[in-house]
């Protein structure tokens, strides 16, 4: 897992790289939907890629997956180009739209996978450990959204693969059955097992990811620990009708921006109590008062704002 | 579940990247029993061409036209010559054509090309399925036809399965790349747009015009009947070799096309 390298403290131990973007460029037309991204993926954690739809994580998964080529910069998966089969065989992936095929088994599929790897866990155990056991004998059309994305799992997981591609695990799933997924993904990762995980959702990234990596617009705008991400994103959204001017208020002490429309007046602080107060001293007839947490793609998008500012 | 994980996670730590040959080989066993099985479980992709040849072969040779076959055993031979080539193409050129297609729509290609599926396992698996259904066929039509007053040794229906079973080759190359450039939809469509146009202009069931028969020389279908028919002792037209020719350079030229379009388009 570990490379040691010597210098003149001491030893060194350098966290080997699994997969790898280099200045990496996608373009679509006149899109560019990766621009110079540098991404890195550590032996053993689990990184949490964040962002609007549309910022490239599914490009950029799709670069070290070898499902497209970049224009620019170079993509390595286990220090090989991520078309290599032998890179392959020691990756997992759950896909956000594929469709397995419908007419068979829960078994079959994991059967089927498990047959292009070279030391694949046991059929039943990957029932077993995915919850999957129940549905084993049922066809891929008769499951619902939620089943379906269970055997999807279980597909990615069965390999016994060091990198595994999570793009967005949990959508369309019940309570139990994501609890059961991140109960796996935990276990996956304390065995030495490496996550790239895409999701929309903030509380998925805290409860699972060591590193989060933010994207938008093709770039990584932010990168760090959870706690450091969480402090980026710790803002709130004030909505109100008042007759104060957007100018105004974006001078006030903690307010990061201001922008007025018909619903009336929205502002982003780091302290909204402080603002609020403000604002009710500034004008007593203020309407229609809301305070909210700011949701991941707002946050995300105020990010991006500050980046091209 | 932790035990099955904590277990798994002993050897879970660093698996080999080669693959052992047994595991390889039984990569592709195992895509081709499920490319099988899932054809053979889509009743509306296994009823028309497992069944239809024969249903087809039993109206003409035996209930239309039965009496005119009787006194006619080379117009018995050609019936069920033809009704066997198209019992040939039907597998290979939907069984592609389509399934390559849905997969191609549905991500389920992009999945497999991002898990390490060995290179040409999902190929191979659809040959072999294909070849699967041509010999049911084959075996269905064999069945049916002392009904249509022909009498053939087992010998010549061993080669004439052979023939036809290896026959489907050039046809799976041509559903597959009807497959890698239409959508999912509109494949059936494009299928029909050769397989309709085939059957009439290879005149393996009906006799063409006098002017129109050079076109029958374009078709795979001709060539795959003639080769039939050499290949159980009887009279045929054109050199058995030039028919092998033809046949492989339509394999290799559409399987190539349909490689290229999707190593681009994916």
């Amino acid at each position: 897992m570990f490379r040691a390298a010597s210098g003149k403290l001491g030893i060194v131990l350098q966290q080997q790289t699994l997969a790898e973007l280099s200045r990496a460029t996608k373009r679509f037309g006149a899109v560019t939907a990766l621009d110079q991204l540098d991404l890195s993926v550590g032996a053993g954690e689990l990184l949490a890629l964040l962002g609007p739809n549309g910022a490239g994580k599914t490009t950029a998964i799709s670069l070290l997956l070898g499902l497209q080529q970049a224009d620019g910069g170079t993509a390595r998966l286990f220090g090989r180009p991520p078309h290599s089969v032998d890179a392959r065989r020691q990756v997992g992936v759950m896909m956000q739209e594929a469709a397995l095929a419908p007419e068979l088994r829960t078994r079959e599929q994991i059967e089927l996978i498990a047959s292009y790897y070279p030391a694949p866990m046991d059929v039943d155990e990957t029932l077993r450990a995915t919850g999957t056991l129940p549905i084993a004998r049922r066809p891929y059309s008769a499951l619902s959204g939620g089943q379906k994305r269970q055997v999807q799992f279980a597909l990615a997981v069965v390999g016994r693969p060091r990198l595994i591609f999570l793009d967005e695990p949990t959508v369309g799933l019940d309570l139990q059955a994501r609890e059961m997924v991140w109960a796996t993904v935990r276990k996956l990762v304390d065995s030495g097992c490496s996550i790239v995980l895409t999701t929309h959702y903030l509380e998925e990234a805290e409860a699972l990811a060591d590193r989060v990596a933010v994207l938008s617009k093709g770039r990584l705008i932010a990168s760090g620990s959870l706690s450091e991400i969480r402090a980026l994103v710790v803002r709130k959204r004030i909505t109100c009708r008042t007759r104060l001017t957007p100018n105004e208020v974006a001078r006030w002490p903690d307010v990061q921006t201001v922008n007025l429309d018909q619903r009336g007046l929205h502002i982003t602080a780091s302290n909204t109590e402080n603002v609020v107060r403000l604002l009710l001293d500034a004008d007593p007839d203020l309407q229609d008062l809301e305070v909210q947490r700011a949701g991941l793609a707002e946050a995300f998008s105020e990010l991006t704002r500050e980046d091209v500012q | 579940m932790s035990s099955a994980l904590s277990q798994s996670a002993v050897n879970l730590t660093i698996p080999g990247e080669s693959m052992p040959p047994n595991r390889l080989l039984r990569a592709y066993a195992i895509e081709a029993k499920y490319e099988t099985l899932r054809m053979l479980r889509a009743p509306a992709f296994a009823g028309p061409f497992l069944l239809l040849p024969v249903i087809l072969y039993l109206l003409f040779a035996v209930l239309l036209f039965g009496p005119g076959i009787a006194k006619d055993p080379r117009g018995a031979l050609l019936t069920f010559m033809g009704f066997s080539v198209f019992g040939v193409m039907g597998p290979g050129l939907f069984g592609f054509g389509i399934s390559v297609a849905m997969e191609r729509e549905q991500g389920l290609l992009k999945l497999k090309r991002a898990l390490p599926m060995p290179a040409a396992a999902s190929l191979v698996a659809k040959l072999l399925m294909s070849m699967v259904f041509v010999a049911i066929v084959m075996a269905t039509m064999a069945a049916a036809a002392p009904f249509g007053h022909l009498r053939l040794t087992a010998a010549q229906l061993l080669s004439l399965t052979v023939v036809n079973v290896l026959g489907a080759l050039p046809f799976c190359a041509m559903g597959f790349l009807v497959g890698s450039i239409s959508s999912g939809k509109a494949a059936p469509a494009f299928v029909n747009l050769f397989y309709l146009p085939m059957i009439y202009l290879s005149a393996i069931l009906l006799p063409l015009p006098k002017s129109l028969q050079w076109i029958a020389l374009l078709s795979p279908a001709f060539h795959l009947d003639q080769l039939g028919l050499a290949a159980i002792g009887e009279a045929s037209v054109g050199a058995p070799a030039t028919h092998v020719l033809v046949l492989a350079g339509v394999t290799l030229l559409f399987t190539a096309l349909a490689q290229y379009r999707l190593s681009r388009v994916g």
